[in-house]
């Protein structure tokens, strides 16, 4: 029993120092987290203040006194989600990105499938190119398909943009679908083949059901890249009030309105609020898809 | 790739049967994308012209988009069904490989060779000028600056982030329950957008004249160590690293929690028998966990390294290219856009691609090595 006593008091004295030799790295750690919160912080903050205040006073300096009721407000957000247009660009956002995700991820699914478990000539050939097809930089298809646009007149459509989006996303959502679906145990697929299964119901029943969490990770991967890309949406949408997105919508209100700091905070933080709420309901599946598809083109 | 595929006995193919499965690969290939496609075309048009208000827009594109995709593939597999023995099951991977298949050749593989051939054309590209855009690129003195800009971004934001990712990640495996914690406030900015992230620093960076209370963190922290306020986005050439930082913020969080993960899985005994041995921290740091994590540093460069070649977002909104801040990818969208050059934007599109160029060698590379 005093064995038992002495060695439970060296532990705790042990981690008494391990607490306080660890305390610089907690105390860097902190410092650093609160560091890379203040930009977002000030954002918020401010959104909330009255765009006077937000002209002549500092966001931290309304900290001082937090319970003042006359320093905030939630007129900004009235005003940017209705006379400036955020509101229904961000029904806009919703339209764009929904199918943009579903019908890349539905096709990559089928293409997948067929990669790790049917036999066609070219297979080994063609999914290489899938591989290298991934880190072509999106840049290189904006002339020659603007064009095509042009002429068959889809530009400025969410049609031309949704698949736009599919066609940028396939390479990277085949490839994370393959990775999963391939290593599926093999008696799996056999077995159904044997049952009488065929190679559409196998997928349908046996398949899909077993790739839920890489569709998830991609899923959420592709709803965030498409809900805050610009580029895309700049070239194929325009900023045409009834298409414009979120992120193309800001944007111009940078340019239109570049000191009104009431509209553009509050702008900026309605651009965030769903990634961030995906962010923070997610964050597991979120970590995985962005790690997995960052090397996307 | 050799995968054992339950594919039933081929039934022995006759010459016509080998004629005539080639074309209806093509044909099923192409079932689902175009009858997709016309199929939502045309209930747009509908709706166009019926006015119909965006929440029914939005359904109906969902409905086709979704089911009128799934349909599509059954239909077409059930077409294959009715196809004779001899060819059937040589066909059919085709309706599911397919419609992939068209979809990249249309958006990816055609604009590849497109924009490729279009380089080398004037800027309506009617006349073939051989490699004169690539001339202009590498000597008129705005494209160098962007090319400057794009290596300075490359080097700096790059390093920058595998470097604070690596310090952060290794602190941050040290300081317990908070963890979780403090790796989520780091990584919370790339869940932003970079157009988002852009106001926010352009917040920060905010400059009121001297009189004035300062607004933005920067002049007021600037004015109060006794400063004047700067208009920290027109002093050339910091101005480029101000821009830099943004991004900076935003993959930080990203570099860490990877490096945080392969941190982690470095064997405890070999870091035990080191502290044993007497080895200090500094160089348990250099001598085991840096080599052991080395794929991994590799492998979150280069994927920081394309991200930033590519950076568009921030200039764009931040600066649009003004005051020396031009990097390659802004350049191309405003040859595109504003001085209608399709060769010269081509041309950048084109270096943008010769870049990623080893990596994508790599990665098939490596692709291959792991499928043996």
């Amino acid at each position: 029993m005093g064995v038992g006593i002495q060695s439970s008091r060296t532990t705790s004295s042990d981690r008494i120092r391990k607490w306080f030799s660890g305390a610089p790295v907690r105390i860097a750690v902190i410092v650093i987290a609160l560091l890379w919160t203040l930009p977002t912080a000030g954002l918020l903050v401010s959104s909330l203040r009255p765009a006077n205040d937000i002209k002549t006073t500092s966001w931290w300096s309304a900290l001082a006194h937090p319970f003042e009721e006359a320093q905030w407000t939630l007129e900004n957000y009235e005003q940017v989600l209705t006379s400036d247009g955020m509101g229904n660009a961000f029904l806009n956002s919703l339209i764009v990105t929904i199918p943009a995700v579903v019908i890349p991820i539905t096709i990559a699914a089928f293409a997948a499938y067929a990669f790790a478990w049917l036999e066609f000539p070219g297979r080994s050939v063609l999914f290489v190119i899938v591989v290298g097809l991934m880190v072509v930089p999106l840049q290189m298809s904006l002339i020659p398909l603007l064009r095509l646009y042009t002429t068959i007149d889809l530009n400025g459509t969410f049609l031309g943009v949704w698949l736009a989006h599919t066609g940028f996303g396939l390479p990277l959502a085949i490839f994370l679908l393959f990775g999963y679906i391939a290593t599926l145990p093999a008696e799996i697929i056999e077995s159904a083949h044997v049952d009488g299964a065929s190679a559409l119901t196998t997928f349908t029943r046996l398949v899909l059901p077993l790739s839920v969490p890489v569709i998830a990770s991609f899923a959420i991967f592709q709803f965030l890249w498409v809900w805050n890309d610009l580029l895309v949406a700049l070239v194929f949408l325009g900023t045409r009030a009834d298409v414009a997105v979120v992120t193309s919508r800001l944007s111009a209100l940078v340019g239109e309105r570049g000191e009104a700091w009431h509209v553009l905070t509050a702008g900026a933080f309605i651009t965030m609020l769903v990634p961030l709420i995906v962010f923070f309901a997610l964050q597991r599946y979120f970590v995985r898809g962005l790690t997995a598809g960052s090397v996307k083109g | 790739m050799e995968a054992s595929a339950p594919s039933p006995q081929q039934p022995q193919r006759s010459n016509w049967a080998t004629l005539v499965a080639g074309p209806l690969r093509v044909a099923v290939a192409l079932i689902v994308p175009v009858v997709t496609f016309l199929l939502l075309r045309w209930s747009f048009q509908f709706m166009r012209d019926a006015d119909a208000n965006k929440l029914l827009v939005a359904i109906v594109a969902l409905v086709i988009g979704v089911g009128a995709v799934w349909l599509l593939y059954v239909a077409s597999d059930a077409l294959v069904s009715l196809l004779p023995d001899s060819i059937r099951e040589s066909v059919r991977p085709f309706v599911f490989v397919g419609p992939a298949l068209a979809i990249l050749g249309v958006y990816l593989v055609y604009p590849l060779v497109l924009t490729i051939w279009l380089s080398f054309f004037d800027a309506r590209s009617e006349t073939f000028i051989g490699l004169d855009n690539y001339f202009s690129v590498f000597t008129s003195d705005d494209m160098l600056l962007a090319l400057r800009n794009n290596v300075l971004w490359i080097v700096f934001v790059t390093s920058a982030v595998v470097g604070f990712g690596l310090v952060i990640a290794v602190m941050v495996d040290r300081i317990g329950r908070w963890e979780p914690f403090a790796k989520s406030t780091i990584f919370l900015p790339m869940a932003i957008s970079a157009v988002g992230a852009s106001v926010i620093w352009k917040f920060i960076y905010s400059f009121q004249p001297v009189q004035l209370p300062q607004i933005g963190l920067f002049n007021a922290i600037y004015t109060a160590l006794g400063g004047d306020p700067q208009g920290w986005l027109i002093i050339k050439p910091w101005n480029n690293f101000f821009l830099m930082f943004i991004m900076v913020w935003i993959l930080t969080g990203f570099a860490m929690v990877v490096l945080s993960a392969a941190i982690k899985g470095v064997p405890g005994e070999l870091l035990e028998a080191a502290r044993m041995d007497g080895a200090s921290e500094v160089r348990i740091f250099f001598g085991i966990i840096i080599p052991s994590i080395r794929t991994t540093l590799i492998t979150i460069a280069t994927t920081v390294l394309i991200m930033v070649l590519k950076v568009f977002d921030i200039v764009f909104v931040m600066t649009s290219g003004q005051h020396e801040t031009e990097v390659i990818a802004n350049r191309m969208f405003r040859e595109m856009f504003t001085f209608r050059n399709f060769g010269r934007s081509s041309a950048l599109a084109v270096i943008l691609l010769l870049a990623v160029v080893p990596v994508m060698i790599y990665n098939v590379r490596s692709f291959q090595e792991s499928r043996k």
